[in-house]
């Protein structure tokens, strides 16, 4: 199989410009560290974007509003971590987000996925947010003693922001499980369509795994008894079940995606692509 | 720990004008407050004669900072002098560094100004928000998010009007 991230560092040094583009002189990472970063600007971005999604269209008022606001603090991590990994091979922000096809894109499939059922399913979402909220808090509160400085930086940034997710996810789990007959129908199905893909977040991924036992990454397979056990707890207490079925293959680290991620990042993509340069 | 640190206007003249001139640009999301108050100015100094100012994001998501960015050029411009805004993200902000002066114009222009954190990290748990209308402590939350991420929204329950409420961070 073709590394299609190689076909990254194939350009000119504009290392400079990205640096300059972001304001904050920093020294580029090494390939292996962009990498990694990459995957992890990657699974915000996608977040994001699918929380994007809910603006006019949540339950209530301030569900528009909570989640659109979740989905920026998200997108602000991505910024910071794509503008790292781009600064490795001259590229920016923008570059990255826009400008690469679908096996380029290092996220894992929990982070792609529609929101659920019809494409707009709360029950799904808040689902979603309550594993990925456990699982970026743990990683960021490790990540925040990374030897690598940027990383360490972006992460006790981010770890503050995850908390109030993590929250909020929490808050409408046990709201929602605990509510009545038909919320608690909808939360026990959302979770079976979900939990086949929790198991990517700790499958290896070759540039955490090589960074690791330097202290500059997280290895995911040590992340999860305390992700899982996070989750665990939050749905005994909301009188939910983890359900019994096994995890599937995601892939998405090496560049294999969902069916539905070609339309996710058509609609993220298409007006920067239709107008290149193009600022507000 | 309680990161309250000591960013105080420099003394010589040159970069106590550099200072005032960045301390003075208005938070376009929060226009009572400047970044001095918010406590995101860290510090100010001279690359030949590029003023080089830098600023920590409250959030990482604020869509405020691109906009404070060409604000503080153009507060420098003023002076006739050119800058580059450097953003530094360690330490990350905190709520704590927010001026008594900055929660005093927040709570009068009608948000909730955050409560200190306390020197382990945890916010002290206080008889309930004071609604910033009527001084009410009778009070709910209706949102945890407001309009912004730094923000939830309430609701009094003796006067009936809604506010926001910075949340601690």
């Amino acid at each position: 199989m073709i590394d299609r991230l190689t076909l990254l560092q194939k350009t000119d040094a504009k290392t400079d410009a990205a640096a300059e583009a972001s304001g904050t002189p920093m020294p580029a990472p090494s390939d292996v560290v962009a990498r990694y970063a990459l995957g992890l600007g990657d699974d915000a971005l996608m977040l994001a974007q699918r929380l994007g999604e809910w603006i006019s269209n949540a339950p209530e008022l301030e569900e528009d509003v909570a989640l659109g606001n979740i989905g920026l603090d998200l997108l602000g991590h991505a910024r910071a971590l794509l503008t790292y990994a781009g600064s490795a091979w001259g590229k920016t922000e923008d570059d990255l987000a826009y400008f690469r096809d679908e096996p380029e894109f290092r996220n894992r499939w929990l982070f792609e996925l529609p929101n659920g059922a019809g494409g707009l399913d709360f029950a799904f979402t808040i689902l979603r947010q309550l594993v990925a909220s456990l699982y970026f808090g743990a990683l960021y509160r490790r990540l925040a003693a990374s030897s690598d400085a940027q990383l360490a930086a972006i992460s006790a940034k981010a770890v503050k922001e995850v908390a109030y997710h993590a929250e909020h996810a929490t808050l409408w789990t046990l709201r929602l499980g605990l509510g009545t007959d038909e919320s608690h129908r909808r939360m026990t199905r959302a979770l079976t369509d979900l939990w086949p893909f929790v198991g990517e977040l700790f499958d290896p991924d070759a540039a955490a795994d090589a960074l690791a036992a330097d202290g500059v990454a997280v290895a995911p397979e040590s992340l999860r008894d305390e992700v899982l056990a996070a989750i665990g707890a939050v749905l005994e207490d909301a009188g939910l079940a983890v359900p019994d079925v096994p995890f599937a293959q995601g892939g998405g680290r090496l560049g294999r995606h969902s069916e539905q991620f070609g339309r996710l990042i058509g609609e993220m993509q298409a007006l920067a692509r239709a107008h290149p340069g193009a600022t507000w | 720990m309680l990161e309250r640190e000591a960013r105080p206007r420099p003394a010589a003249a040159e970069l106590a004008e550099v200072w005032d001139a960045a301390a003075g640009v208005l938070d376009p999301e929060l226009p009572v407050l400047t970044i001095a108050d918010l406590g995101m100015l860290r510090g100010v100094e001279l690359d030949g004669d590029v003023a080089v100012v830098r600023i920590t994001p409250t959030y990482s998501g604020c869509p405020a900072i691109d906009a404070l960015r060409a604000d503080i050029v153009t507060a420098l411009a003023a002076l006739g002098r050119e800058a580059r805004v450097e953003v530094v993200l360690s330490p990350a902000w905190t709520t704590d560094w927010m001026s008594d002066e900055g929660r005093r114009k927040l709570e009068e222009f009608g948000i909730a100004p955050p409560r200190p954190r306390g020197t382990d990290g945890h916010v002290a748990l206080g008889l309930g928000i004071r609604c910033p209308q009527c001084g009410s402590l009778h009070t709910r939350e209706l949102s945890r998010y407001g309009s912004t991420s730094c923000k939830a929204l309430w609701q009094c329950q003796a006067c009936g009007e809604p506010f926001d409420r910075f949340k601690e961070l």
